[in-house]
């Protein structure tokens, strides 16, 4: 078999109208379309990110922490260690993303300058803005939000996030926060979509959100990025029940290295978001994972240990 | 849709639906005349007279495909010759060769290629141009590349479709029935290379 090899070259951005464009809304939005239908990992170490690779997962999240600890130590919680990240990126051929507190863009621009594939403007560390979010169309890089309500991820996407998340309560292995955040999500845009065009102006007032926006979503009966679940998720089921719900793929936390058996467990709630709507698979992939992580009763929470309250 | 001079049936076009951008696939596949599945069991592949395989990570679609078993089925229905279109991760599943795999992955093979994954780099990378696809008619097609594969060779019963003018890499092949893009058709409107796809799967019917 003969082979025909090509060399390389390198960019010609002079060429009109023909030239390569980074960074559009189409690529960035884009990216999240590709991880759909599957389970991003928390992780704290290369050796972590390769056994969630193995598992299955779609991408990682490089963190010093995960949100389990970081609510048992306390302080503050920063973006992580360039070179932890480094070594993670170097580690999978999966996409690997990485937090920035709330507000604080210049940990954002160090992620991007790193080269992380995704920014995650997380309320699990400390915000370090009281008032504004990151400009994320400023950035390259794309960005993912999290929203409690169907106001703040149009917000979220009007700053320009590229693909939004439940937060749920992260660290908690407690999901009752993000069934409350999907089913929200998801009951107000079905309500928009049975509003007349002069109703869609107060509706968005009310969201404190673009009507244009507005208008779109309740056009198309869903947000214009990718919505997916996080915060709380443990178990096969609790992933299945977030896509069920109509979440479009998973964040795992703490669930999967606070938990017995982390290789195992990874792989089952990968099995089951893919056949989330199959109880017999749910079933088969929850048989013998060994102990979860503990999970804590949100009644128990003081309220600035809530990290669903960040954001604005 | 513009009603075309010829009255055609509406094929039965399956997206492989284990992870990725399957909804997409089944909205462009829809809209160039066929009626699209989503297909995760082996009983739903019987049932479709081509297969689109999706965007998405090409590691976790291949677990998927090993741990449910659907492997040995798809790998037969494509050397028999059904209709199959792969677009990025798609891509990477029908090549028959990857110089860089995963610990563990395999592809289902069907285009005699080598492929490199994450070959346009990083997200920040990842970008959208105007391309030269060989076969469509009229302006050339914006493509999108998200942490996109190249083709880093081809054996001489494939066709080339298009070369990404910035690196001289290959971005579109095919090969009989296997027709397969480093970028996303399905994440713009222009439908031209879907409809393609399902002009493939009428002509073997």
């Amino acid at each position: 078999m003969s082979i025909q090899n090509v060399p390389s070259g390198s960019e010609q951005p002079g060429r009109a109208g023909a030239a390569a464009v980074k960074g559009t809304s189409r690529v960035k939005r884009g990216m999240a379309d590709m991880l759909k239908g599957g389970v991003i990992m928390d992780v704290v170490t290369a050796e972590q990110a390769k056994i969630a690779e193995d598992a299955g997962a779609v991408a990682v999240m490089a963190l010093e922490r995960v949100p389990a600890d970081i609510r048992a130590q306390g302080g503050v919680a920063r973006m992580s260690d360039p070179d932890m990240i480094d070594s993670i990126i170097s580690a999978v051929s999966i996409p690997v993303m990485a937090k920035c507190r709330i507000g604080h863009f210049v940990e954002a621009q160090v992620l991007q300058a790193i080269g992380v594939d995704y920014v995650d403007e997380s309320e699990v560390l400390t915000p370090a803005d009281e008032a504004y979010h990151v400009d994320k169309w400023a950035f390259t890089v794309p960005f993912v939000c999290g929203a409690t309500n169907l106001g703040e991820a149009l917000r979220r996407i009007t700053e320009g996030a590229a693909m939004i998340r439940s937060k749920g309560e992260a660290g908690t292995g407690n999901v009752i926060e993000a069934t409350r955040h999907m089913r929200s999500i998801r009951t107000e845009i079905r309500r928009l979509s049975t509003l007349s065009a002069d109703e869609l102006y107060t509706a968005a007032k009310d969201l404190q959100a673009p009507y244009e926006l507005v208008a779109d979503v309740a056009a198309a009966g869903k947000l214009p990025v990718v919505l997916f679940t996080a915060g709380g998720i443990a178990t096969p089921a609790d992933a299945a029940m977030m896509m069920q719900l109509g979440a479009e793929g998973v964040f795992v936390g703490s669930g999967i290295f606070k938990s017995g058996d982390p290789a195992a467990r990874a792989a089952a709630i990968v099995k089951a978001t893919t056949f989330h709507d199959d109880p017999d698979v749910i079933a088969k992939v929850s048989r013998g994972l060994g102990e979860p992580m503990v999970g804590i009763n949100l009644d128990t929470l003081a309220p600035e240990q809530r990290y669903a309250g960040r954001g604005w | 849709m513009a009603a075309g001079p010829r009255v055609l049936v509406r094929p039965a076009v399956g997206v492989l639906a284990l992870q990725g951008d399957v909804v997409e696939h089944l909205r462009a596949l829809r809209e160039s005349g066929a009626e699209p599945a989503a297909v995760r069991r082996p009983d739903e592949l019987d049932r479709v007279d081509g297969l689109v395989i999706p965007g998405g990570e090409s590691t976790t679609m291949w677990k998927l495909i090993d741990v449910f078993g659907l492997a040995e089925q798809l790998r037969k229905r494509i050397s028999g010759g059904m209709p199959v279109f792969g677009s990025c991760a798609g891509l990477i599943m029908l090549a028959d060769r990857l110089p860089d795999p995963a610990s563990g992955q395999q592809t289902l093979g069907g285009i005699d290629m080598a492929v490199r994954r994450n070959a346009f780099g990083r997200q920040v990378d990842s970008f959208e141009r105007d391309l030269e696809v060989a076969g469509l008619d009229g302006p050339p097609y914006r493509a999108v590349f998200i942490r996109a594969p190249w083709v880093e060779g081809v054996g001489p019963s494939v066709e080339v479709l298009a070369t990404d003018p910035g690196t001289s890499r290959i971005v579109a092949v095919r090969q009989g029935r296997a027709l397969a893009t480093s970028f996303h058709p399905e994440l713009t409107p222009d439908r031209r290379i879907h409809q393609l796809f399902v002009d493939m799967v009428r002509d073997q019917a």
